[in-house]
């Protein structure tokens, strides 16, 4: 039988396989494959979620803008809806059937034994009429939260507004510790400044048995954190004044900008048609919401920051600017009114200096300083001379902040466009464009794409003799102070000594007489008033008004765009409700004989859209 | 008792019991954290009487160790020689208490095979397998294998299907597929290697029939069995009579899987295949089981979550987590260095089992000490595979981890008599 022994091999060769087939299976599901620990996690861990109170929004002033009253969703657990009595339940909620049938179809869809909401946003009053009777209804109750009010009628593209997350949001990297469901700012402030507002989320993670019972804490709390509450915000707009510009601005379309200069704070955003931030917050939100989506005026479009035009004659001064810095022109300059050159606005007499040239917004003239500016003379082939002294300008150009975000703190602003070299290379075809392609630049017409932020931003620069401060909506984040990039001053690379060389003529413009832009003259009550009018040229329609100012001339205050679209010359209506808004910052009311500018309309009255 | 108690407890192999030990004790830990729960009172054993303790699993199972210790020492204290004479009427007597036991006891978990002695639980199938060994091995120091004495090999068939058949009807058939394991042990005694390569055979067959379309199956094994022929003329001229019946048996089984399953087996035992081989078939049926078994032991990562740490097995995701499913609480809370430790563990203590097998000079005392072997590599094999999913679910214990009395002790009595006979036998040597 000695030969049989060999078989007590083969036994422990089959008991060995074994072993080693459970070692490496188990080392595959124990080390290699992370996807068990997920799932014991998805079984134990219940993740409690406490969503900190939104920090408040106060004005200028310390008024407070937007705070938190509670709300409350129906919720629907559809398993443990029994024998609904649909009639009498749509009666009490006072919503017609189909609707509730809708919202139960897709919170089945959701999950049938997960809470999901039926109706949202139901007032403390709404509520009242309902809970008592909501006993009869098993599978319904009702959740508690937080959502925003607002105590002004004013400001909605400034303060943007709050809604529950889209699945779109979710897949951001950004948004990657929201949950569907939650509530999160959509625009504006709300958006651009949610990390402050919406303060530090409370995570409390419980452990729960396969029967859904707690356990307790998860590493007795280790990984649990308390709430923080969001963070107030500050805003430098005046509310008071806003209002009035809205006021100003109803019926129209367009956008008001008006900045403290020594800051970068933004005192005024208009964005017209305006409409109520309320609209976006509430009850039947939802449905507002695509009201003011569709509307042909476009109400949500947030015109200061994205609508781009040409600026018009504003820029004509952006254009000397950069020219007396380059040192190609002197203040004495005189060029002829030529208008074989460029069609100039009106008759008038020879410029013979740039106070002369901006005072009656001479075309001829800063087309022949934008001449002598790009067509230095760098190559003897004229082509190649318009690409690299087009180069150079565009360069000294950009520094005012142009075609380029400014970066305010909200997110939907627009570059603009300074047009480069490359630009028309691509356009026109390497050498085949030269200063006649590009010289309508010179008095902000053509290619050249402007936002009004931008164009106040401008202002703000010259009333500061050649610096600002990013513009920014918030000048206090809690207790402490703006963010720290708007805490940076930029200079333009103009030397002060330039702004003084122009900022006669602007005077001129308001004060002097027959100047474009003597409607915006606050002489009257003591305020010299810089400023320059500008008729944009609209192949769509009527032009564009625009008036860019800024008051006390010697002590800038306040620095201001006001843009008109479709309201033909700027100086008959752009300049005066620039001048009505300055005046009442700068003395708190405005004088007797100038309210009838408030009530005068320059824009079609039809184009009206429904304003509180 | 023939000679002093030193030269006796000198005979004993230690190292077996040594493993033994560690197991045991090692499974008591893990009982401990399947059952613990963290509302219990800090120190238990000195705030609460002894009945109240009798309501914790981890409790109950010191007093079934330490029963099992005083089993012990009356097994090795018994003449060893006694295991041999008394083989065949303790398999008498089993047979008749398999057969009276559905009617006496009362149905627990569908099926009537737990007697109750007081307070204590006893299911007679358990210690069928040691008596069974003893019978089987004792009947067979009497034949020769090899001799092909069909008669003999009949009678051993018998001796070993009756138990099964019996806890069959009973409806244990977890406990009844552990006698297939007696192959292992025939084999080493001298039973056909055919046997073991068919039976192996059968089953990749089957398998593969659950898995791949039938009729690939047929055209491959046709294939084969063509191409050998067709490169073999000595093969045609020989063996065709063979070959073809062998070709129309495996036709046959490839077909008869559906009967097989549809109408042979169980609803239940049918899900638990089916969900072998799609664990989400029947996610919150069976193959909840297999796949709260596997997160659970998956998620112990390499060294685990910690004593008393998991949260699967402690938290009832896993379904008997102190009994069937004790090995998921080592695999959650020790990681695969503990897994690995307990296969370790099994591996050794087979090792040694069949080293100790090896050096008896009586066939009966060999043939036992393989059995003994092969059942616990059964219990091993199953038990650890449906846990991760390699093998389908099947109520057996983890010999020496599960909890409960029944299956420690019976592991115990099947070892103990082992080292009783291997003790026996060094005395013998001692005394010539």
């Amino acid at each position: 039988m000695q030969y049989l022994e060999g078989r007590k091999y083969v036994v422990q060769a089959i008991f060995l396989t074994v072993a080693l087939v459970f070692a490496a299976r188990l080392f595959y599901i124990q080390v290699l494959d992370g996807s068990y620990k997920l799932a014991a996690d998805r079984n134990t861990l219940q993740r409690i979620v406490q969503t900190p109170y939104r920090g408040l929004i106060y004005d200028r002033k310390g008024q407070i803008l937007v705070q938190n009253t509670p709300v409350y969703d129906l919720m629907v657990v559809p398993r443990e809806v029994k024998q609904l009595d649909t009639a009498r339940f749509c009666q009490l909620l006072q919503l017609p059937v189909e609707e509730v049938r809708e919202g139960l179809k897709a919170a089945k869809a959701f999950s049938r034994v997960k809470a999901s909401p039926l109706v949202q946003n139901l007032s403390t009053p709404e509520l009242a009429a309902i809970q008592d009777n909501l006993i009869d209804f098993p599978g319904f109750s009702v959740k508690a939260r937080m959502a925003r009010s607002y105590n002004t009628h004013t400001m909605a593209h400034a303060l943007g507004y709050v809604g529950a997350i889209t699945p779109a949001f979710l897949e951001k990297p950004r948004y990657a510790k929201y949950q569907p469901g939650e509530f999160l700012g959509i625009t504006g402030l709300e958006s651009y400044y949610e990390d402050q507002l919406m303060g530090r989320r409370g995570v409390q993670y419980r452990m729960v048995n396969v029967r859904g019972i707690e356990k307790g804490a998860f590493r007795g709390g280790e990984f649990d954190t308390l709430s923080v509450a969001g963070q107030d915000l500050h805003l430098s707009l005046d509310s008071e004044l806003q209002e009035y510009a809205e006021k100003l601005m109803a019926g129209k379309r367009g956008s008001v900008v008006a900045l403290d200069p020594k800051t970068g704070e933004i005192l005024v955003f208009v964005s017209a048609p305006m409409f109520d931030p309320a609209t976006l917050s509430g009850k039947g939100m939802g449905n507002r919401y695509m009201e003011l989506l569709n509307n042909p005026e476009r109400p949500l479009f947030n015109r200061p920051l994205m609508a781009t035009y040409p600026p018009g004659s504003t820029f004509k001064l952006v254009n000397e600017l950069v020219a007396l810095q380059m040192g190609v022109v002197t203040p004495q300059t005189g060029f002829p009114c030529n208008w074989k050159l460029v069609r100039c606005t009106h008759r008038h007499e020879y410029p013979s200096n740039v106070g002369i040239a901006i005072k009656q917004s001479c075309n001829p003239y800063f087309y022949q300083v934008m001449r002598t500016a790009v067509m230095r003379g760098r190559s003897t082939n004229r082509f190649e001379d318009a690409r690299l002294g087009l180069a150079e300008w565009r360069r000294q150009v950009m520094q005012f902040g142009l075609g380029e975000k400014l970066g305010v703190d909200m997110s939907q602003e627009k570059k603009g466009l300074i047009p480069s070299s490359d630009f028309y290379d691509k356009r026109n075809g390497y050498h085949r464009w030269n200063f006649r392609t590009v010289y309508s630049l010179s008095i902000g017409q053509g290619e050249i794409g402007i936002t009004g932020l931008q164009m106040a931003n401008i202002m703000a620069t010259i009333a500061n003799r050649g610096w600002y401060y990013t513009p920014h909506f918030v000048k206090g984040i809690g207790q402490g102070g703006p963010l720290p990039q708007f805490q940076v001053k930029h200079t333009v690379g103009v030397d002060p000594i330039h702004f003084e060389e122009i900022i006669p003529g602007m005077q001129s413009v308001v004060d002097g007489r027959g100047g474009t832009g003597n409607n915006a003259s606050l002489l009257d009550v003591g305020i010299s008033v810089a400023g320059k009018t500008g008729t944009v040229q609209n192949p769509h329609g009527d032009d564009h008004a625009t008036f860019a100012a800024f008051a006390p001339a010697e002590d800038p205050k306040i620095a201001i765009v006001v843009f008109i679209e479709n309201a033909g010359f700027g100086g008959s209506s752009a300049a005066p409700l620039a001048s009505l808004i300055m005046e009442k910052y700068l003395r708190g009311k405005v004088a007797p004989w100038r309210h009838r500018w408030e009530e005068w309309l320059p824009g079609p009255a039809e184009r009206f859209v429904k304003h509180h | 008792m023939n000679s002093s108690p030193a030269r006796y407890s000198r005979s004993i192999d230690w190292i077996t019991v040594l493993i033994y030990l560690l197991m045991v004790g090692v499974g008591w830990l893990n009982v401990y954290a399947a059952s613990y729960s963290p509302d219990a009172p800090a120190n238990p054993l000195s705030s609460l009487s002894f009945s109240e303790l009798m309501a914790f699993n981890w409790f109950k199972q010191i007093v079934w160790i330490g029963a099992a210790v005083v089993l012990i020492v009356v097994l090795l204290v018994i003449e060893s020689k006694a295991y041999d004479t008394f083989a065949f009427v303790l398999y008498g007597g089993m047979i008749l208490l398999l057969i009276v036991t559905p009617f006496i006891a009362r149905p627990i978990a569908g099926s009537r095979s737990w007697l109750e002695l007081g307070p204590m639980r006893l299911q007679p199938a358990e210690f069928a397998k040691f008596v069974t060994a003893l019978a089987v091995s004792r009947y067979m120091a009497g034949i020769n294998l090899r001799q092909q004495n069909f008669r003999d090999q009949l009678v051993l068939a018998g001796l070993t299907l009756l138990p099964p058949l019996l806890i069959i009807a009973a409806n244990e058939t977890g406990q009844a597929l552990v006698f297939g394991a007696f192959l292992l042990a025939y084999f080493r005694e001298g039973m056909s290697p055919l046997i073991l390569l068919i039976l192996a055979a059968a089953g990749v067959i089957l398998i593969l029939a659950l898995l791949v379309p039938k009729l690939w199956l047929v055209g491959a094994f046709t294939l084969i069995l063509g191409g050998a022929f067709a490169f073999n003329s000595k093969l045609w001229r020989h063996h065709l009579p063979l070959s073809l019946s062998v070709w129309a048996v495996v036709i046959g089984m490839v077909f008869g899987v559906d009967f097989f399953f549809n109408n042979v087996l169980q609803p239940h035992q049918r899900k638990r295949i089916e969900v072998l081989i799609n664990p989400s078939a029947d996610p919150l049926g069976v193959g909840w089981n297999v796949t709260q078994s596997k997160i659970a032991i998956g998620s112990g990562g390499l060294t685990g979550k910690g004593f008393l740490q998991g949260t699967q097995t402690k938290f009832d995701f896993v379904p008997e987590q102190s009994t069937d499913f004790i090995f998921c609480t080592v695999g959650e809370e020790w990681g695969w260095l503990g897994t690995l430790v307990t296969i370790v563990l099994f591996m050794t203590l087979l090792g040694r089992i069949v080293y100790v097998a090896e050096r008896q000079k009586s066939v009966f005392g060999r043939t036992y000490g393989y059995c003994v072997a092969s059942i616990i590599f059964f219990h091993f094999c199953v038990n650890i595979g449906m846990t991760i999913g390699l093998a389908p679910v099947v109520g057996i214990p983890l010999p020496f981890f599960s909890y409960g009395g029944s299956s420690l002790w019976s592991f115990t009595t099947l070892l103990f008599i082992l080292l009783a006979i291997d003790a026996y036998r060094k005395q013998d040597l001692e005394r010539y």
